[in-house]
């Protein structure tokens, strides 16, 4: 069985809808239970009780990056083999990127804001996102801003395309930007040092509670989609007839 | 309840604007998806 | 091609092209920002490299929509697609061609504008050289946002929305280039970054914007 065959819109909305309730659920045993655990654990001697926070921010920021890697995606896939299921995913997809990009930044503004001493730093990883923000930003106002379903979701591709070089090759240019600067202000932990098993797990915990979320987000969305679709396209045939 | 000491503040805004933001997608998701349903339904009831 | 330069280029220096008006927009820009900081030399100094980088790419991107709207409206854009030249040479020309009205008179002229804003004497040539290098890409890119943008009912904010993100890299090491030839520091580095951006723009931006404008032809 290929995963082409969900590519049909029937095949989706029946997958879905099966797979859903199970989806749904684990997500929020998953996120509720890990953030919880989360908030429990005890506090870091360097930074206090705003470790806590890393439950939020590092979930949040790792699927603001791969949601937008799934739109790209499903984008090549809708340029390429032109599936409309995938078009729709990768519509649906952005806005909860968006939502994503945010939470990073306002956790990371806040996390930053004991250690900087200001609400908003030019730090280079949340000033990457400040732009990955601005790209979700675009790619939902064109889909918005375009008639013809078609044409809005191969612009939108193509947008995604061009908006993925660019924000890897703004991740460089900001991190040269500012490299003269504030070397130990960034938000994680030393690279070499291993997270202890405190917060190792509920970490782990939040990230999948995280992916869960996205993808029950991600079934419903494009279900509704597809059947906004669904009633544009029988109401176009009312129209011409 | 775990002791927050004085980033008290900081921790509960960070916690409570993130589950706004969660809170807010989720409902946002649901509404759309059940009127698209609904709209789906009462038009092919009516054609 | 070249008829197509000159046809392009001719129509926008006529009256009512908009010729000048991105020097204008420019020597605008450069006027408020005093306004609104305070007329203090050192601090003005300070930001001339990031103001003068910002204003000229504010300027290029008031001018972008021109570069397909009109024919789209009338009806050329759609023989251009079909014409024997590939839509993406087409597209490359008209973004040389906004480049020659609107880039290249601002790099030119921008010496002028950073005695206004109070820019060190040793940043001087690189200003110049910076937006040499860089404002094509400016055009280039901007060509891909008139491309995705063109025909749609307020268009022009949805595209300064998609395309300036896309200008961050260039502004980046366009106005660190300055400053670092302000201070006497040697701007080599910035510049071959931009220049790379430049030209790998130049390289891809217009099969990407010759898609879009196919799209937008259906």
């Amino acid at each position: 069985m290929s995963i082409w065959e969900y590519a049909n819109p029937v095949k989706f909305m029946r997958t879905s809808g099966a797979v859903l309730p199970w989806v749904v659920a684990a997500a929020a045993v998953c996120t509720v239970a890990g953030l919880v655990w989360g908030f429990l654990t005890p506090q870091d001697y360097k930074q206090g009780s705003t470790v806590k926070i890393i439950f939020l921010h590092v979930p949040a920021a790792l699927m603001a990056i791969n949601i937008w890697l799934m739109m790209l995606v499903t984008s090549l896939i809708w340029l390429v083999r032109r599936h409309h299921v995938s078009a729709l995913a990768a519509k649906a997809a952005a806005p909860v990127g968006a939502v994503m990009t945010l939470i990073a930044l306002i956790t990371g503004a806040i996390w930053g804001q004991p250690m900087w001493g200001t609400w908003w730093e030019w730090d280079p990883r949340l000033t990457s996102f400040l732009i990955l923000f601005l790209f979700y930003l675009g790619y939902m106002a064109l889909w918005g801003a375009v008639e013809n379903p078609d044409s809005a979701a191969d612009l939108t591709g193509v947008l995604c395309l061009v908006g993925s070089v660019f924000a890897l090759l703004s991740r460089y240019a900001v991190n040269f930007w500012n490299q003269g600067l504030h070397q130990g202000a960034s938000l994680s932990m030393a690279p070499g040092e291993r997270m202890s098993a405190v917060y190792r797990y509920p970490l782990y915990l939040t990230m999948a509670g995280f992916f869960l979320l996205f993808l029950a987000l991600l079934l419903v969305r494009t279900r509704t989609e597809i059947r906004r679709r669904r009633l544009a396209a029988l109401l176009a045939r009312e129209n011409r007839a | 309840m775990t002791e927050l000491g004085k980033y008290a503040g900081t921790v509960l805004a960070a916690y409570g604007a993130s589950l706004v933001l969660l809170v807010g997608i989720v409902v946002q998701t649901v509404l759309a998806n059940a009127r698209a349903r609904r709209e789906l339904q009462e038009h092919e009831r009516r054609g | 091609m070249k008829a197509l330069l000159i046809r392009d280029l001719r129509l926008a220096t006529r009256a009512g092209g908009g010729f000048g008006l991105a020097l204008a927009f420019f020597l605008i820009v450069c006027t408020l920002v005093p306004f609104g900081v305070g007329p203090e030399g050192g601090q003005l100094s300070r930001i001339a490299p990031g103001i003068l980088w910002v204003g000229a790419l504010l300027s290029c991107l008031l001018s972008l929509d021109r570069i397909f709207a009109l024919d789209f409206e009338d009806g050329s854009l759609d023989l251009l697609a079909t014409a024997p030249l590939p839509l993406e040479g087409t597209v490359a020309i008209k973004a040389v061609a906004h480049w020659l009205v609107t880039g290249l008179p601002l790099a030119l002229s921008a010496p002028v504008f950073g005695l206004l804003l109070h820019l060190p004497g040793p940043a001087y040539p690189w200003l110049v050289a910076s937006l040499m290098l860089g404002t094509p890409a400016l055009s280039m890119l901007g060509a891909f946002g008139a491309a995705v943008t063109v025909g749609l009912r307020r268009g022009g904010l949805l595209m300064s929305l998609l395309v300036l993100p896309l200008y961050v890299p260039t502004l980046i090491f366009g106005a660190e280039a300055v400053r670092r030839g302000a201070a006497g520091a040697d701007p080599v580095t910035p510049l071959v970054f931009l220049a790379a951006i430049t030209l790998a723009t130049l390289a891809l931006a217009p099969f990407a914007a010759a898609a879009a404008l196919r799209v937008n032809l259906r």
